[in-house]
């Protein structure tokens, strides 16, 4: 099989709206095509590019701080755009999912196709409950989760029937 | 470059550090004259919350505390609770927790080593910098993290906020081939420590050096981190004092100050320092044979001649040797392992106090908790490392802007961002960080 589909759920759940990624992965964990891999990530871009391979399709799931704020709305960023995000001081050292995408680029560790869907978040404190235009938003970012997934399957076994041509494409 | 009677210098966020908060350096007439490390995040109470909790609560709970170092918090609840409960735990369930905590050293060491703090010293802005400039050593690095991430995995049950801690040991205990499929990877990451520690040897460090007293814990069996006696090694003296333990909160007192939200700590009255330089000076001698090799590669002098570094830039250097010490120690349990019978030793409730220390990477954290006879917790009390060098990083960064004043501002600030680093300050542990203001007046 040429690759699988990972979906990397990043968050704290423990921090309201940082724990869209988190919430996501509960809702999608039994819905996926079998074979899919979803794994949950404190952002920690070592461990993030640990959890693909080269020839894989990665759909990450996070929640964005973004100025101005529409709390709740959607985004869907490529890699390029992901790896001009930075995250917010509150992770670990200053790190996160975007230099995760800067350092999988210049050490050749991106996956085939990297996307990442977003939620634009408005309270990142203490508890385990997100503000009410995150919680509302989540069931559509799960399902443009889904579809990500679904559509990936169906290049995955595009490559695996026609390899030639998928790849000269 | 003119000597400015009043400058300000300031940073929305020090970047390559954990957490939020601020800097404010004040200058008059050429004179650094106050320095506040103003962590403004608010306090999370831990504390307070652990109050009426099951004795057998703190090790997950305070694993919370930091995503960087949680086997720490879960390692020094666990004996702490335990001294209150009357249980010593040992044999393999020991060396288990000793094993796991390697794998929290390597992991947290390389991550800082080679992405945080190396750029540093190459004029480069971060870790993709360093990346582009020289992949092959971010390469190294992250073989050496992702070894000490599976130790973490493997014996606690997940990467993040281990899971299979629990008091009087854990669990669950993995069998000699769930340690034994470990190995390879631990013997490539040993050799690629070994790289980085001459690696860093190779690196210019400014000259400097801090007075404040070391701390560290210290263990005749072994180089200290799962366990020991607080040892203090003074900057005029040679001979290491131990203390005992129920003396802590005598001898460190936590102290509140108006521009921080963390307390903060003096050692009989003075500001100190714990970490890898504290760790070094006091227990360098117990080093393994690789790990004395590697400090000589890394620059460090020979420990047994009696030479104590206190330059606080030369830290990387000892976080590269503590990684080489603990892949080693991590080979030597697992080839030694032998489960146990049960994964646990039971502790039952009593009433008391009891008291645990270990050496988290970043330095000594102090658990203290007060049972009733139900195991309630009545009175709690954590002391972590970064909130107890906030006074020692004040230190050097007055020293350090002092010697740098010349310095136009944007190098000035680039100069108290890498003393602040040098210390890997956790600012979630110390409850969170940073900002830089130089106000020059």
């Amino acid at each position: 099989m040429n690759g699988r589909v990972v979906v990397v759920c990043v968050g704290n759940e423990y921090r309201r709206d940082d724990g869209a990624g988190p919430r996501v992965a509960a809702m999608i964990d039994h819905r996926v095509p079998e074979g899919t891999k979803v794994a949950l990530s404190d952002g920690d871009p070592i461990r993030m590019l640990a959890l693909w391979e080269p020839e894989d399709v990665v759909v990450v799931v996070e929640a964005a701080h973004v100025h101005p704020s529409h709390p709740g709305r959607l985004h869907r960023l490529d890699a390029d755009r992901a790896a001009l995000t930075t995250r917010a001081a509150s992770s670990s050292h200053g790190l996160g999912p975007g230099e995760a995408v800067q350092l999988a680029d210049v050490l050749g560790r991106l996956p085939r196709r990297l996307v990442v869907h977003a939620v634009e978040g408005t309270d990142f404190g203490w508890g385990t409950e997100p503000s009410a235009p995150v919680a509302a938003a989540l069931p559509a970012l799960a399902g443009r989760v889904l579809d990500e997934v679904a559509a990936a399957w169906r290049g995955v076994r595009a490559r695996d029937a026609d390899p030639v041509a998928e790849s000269a494409s | 470059m003119t000597h400015r009677g009043a400058r300000m210098l300031r940073v929305e966020g020090l970047a390559r550090v954990e957490g939020e908060g601020a800097l404010r350096v004040g200058v008059e007439g050429g004179t650094v004259t106050d320095v506040e490390l103003q962590i403004y995040e608010p306090p999370r109470f831990f504390e307070a919350l652990l109050r009426g909790r099951a004795h057998t609560e703190p090790p997950d709970l305070t694993a919370r505390i930091c995503g960087i170092c949680p086997v720490a918090y879960q390692m020094s609840a666990c004996r702490a609770v335990e001294d209150a409960c009357g249980v010593a735990v040992s044999g393999p369930i020991a060396d288990l927790r000793r094993l796991l905590y390697c794998g929290e050293w390597i992991e947290s060491h390389a991550l800082h080593v080679h992405l945080l703090h190396a750029p540093d010293f190459l004029g480069l802005d971060d870790a993709v910098a360093l990346a582009r400039a020289d992949r092959a050593s971010v390469e190294r690095g992250l073989r050496i993290k992702q070894a000490g991430n599976a130790l973490v995995e493997r014996i606690g049950g997940r990467a993040i906020h281990p899971v299979n801690v629990r008091l009087g040991g854990f669990h669950r205990a993995p069998d000699r081939a769930e340690l034994a499929g470990l190995v390879p990877a631990l013997r490539k990451a040993l050799d690629d420590a070994l790289e980085t520690a001459a690696w860093v040897g190779g690196f210019d460090y400014p000259d400097d050096r801090g007075d404040q007293p070391f701390l560290a814990l210290s263990d005749p069996a072994h180089y200290a981190i799962d366990a020991g006696t607080p040892t203090v090694l003074r900057a005029d003296g040679r001979e290491a004092r131990p203390f005992p333990l129920t003396e802590f909160e005598q001898r460190v007192v936590e102290t509140q100050v108006s521009y921080s939200t963390a307390l903060r700590s003096t050692l009989d009255g003075e500001r100190h320092l714990t970490g890898p330089l504290a760790r070094y000076a006091v227990n360098g001698r117990q080093l393994s044979a690789p790990a004395l090799d590697a400090a000589r590669a890394a620059g460090l002098g020979d420990i047994r001649e009696g030479e104590v570094c206190r330059n606080p830039y030369r830290s990387i250097g000892v976080r590269a040797v503590e990684t080489v010490y603990a892949l080693g120690e991590a080979l030597r349990i697992i080839e030694a392992y032998r489960p146990p019978p049960r994964p646990y030793e039971p502790v039952p409730a009593r009433a008391g106090t009891g008291r645990g220390a270990t050496e988290a990477p970043r330095g000594l954290l102090y658990h203290r908790y007060r049972l009733d006879a139900d195991g309630l917790i009545e009175d709690a009390c954590i002391v972590p490392p970064t909130a107890q060098n906030q006074g020692a990083i004040e230190d050097d960064l007055r020293r350090i802007a002092q010697a740098g004043l010349d310095l136009p501002d944007e190098a000035l600030t680039r100069c108290c961002e890498r003393a602040v680093r040098n210390h890997d300050p956790c600012i979630s542990c110390s409850t969170h960080f940073l900002d830089l203001t130089v106000e020059r007046k």
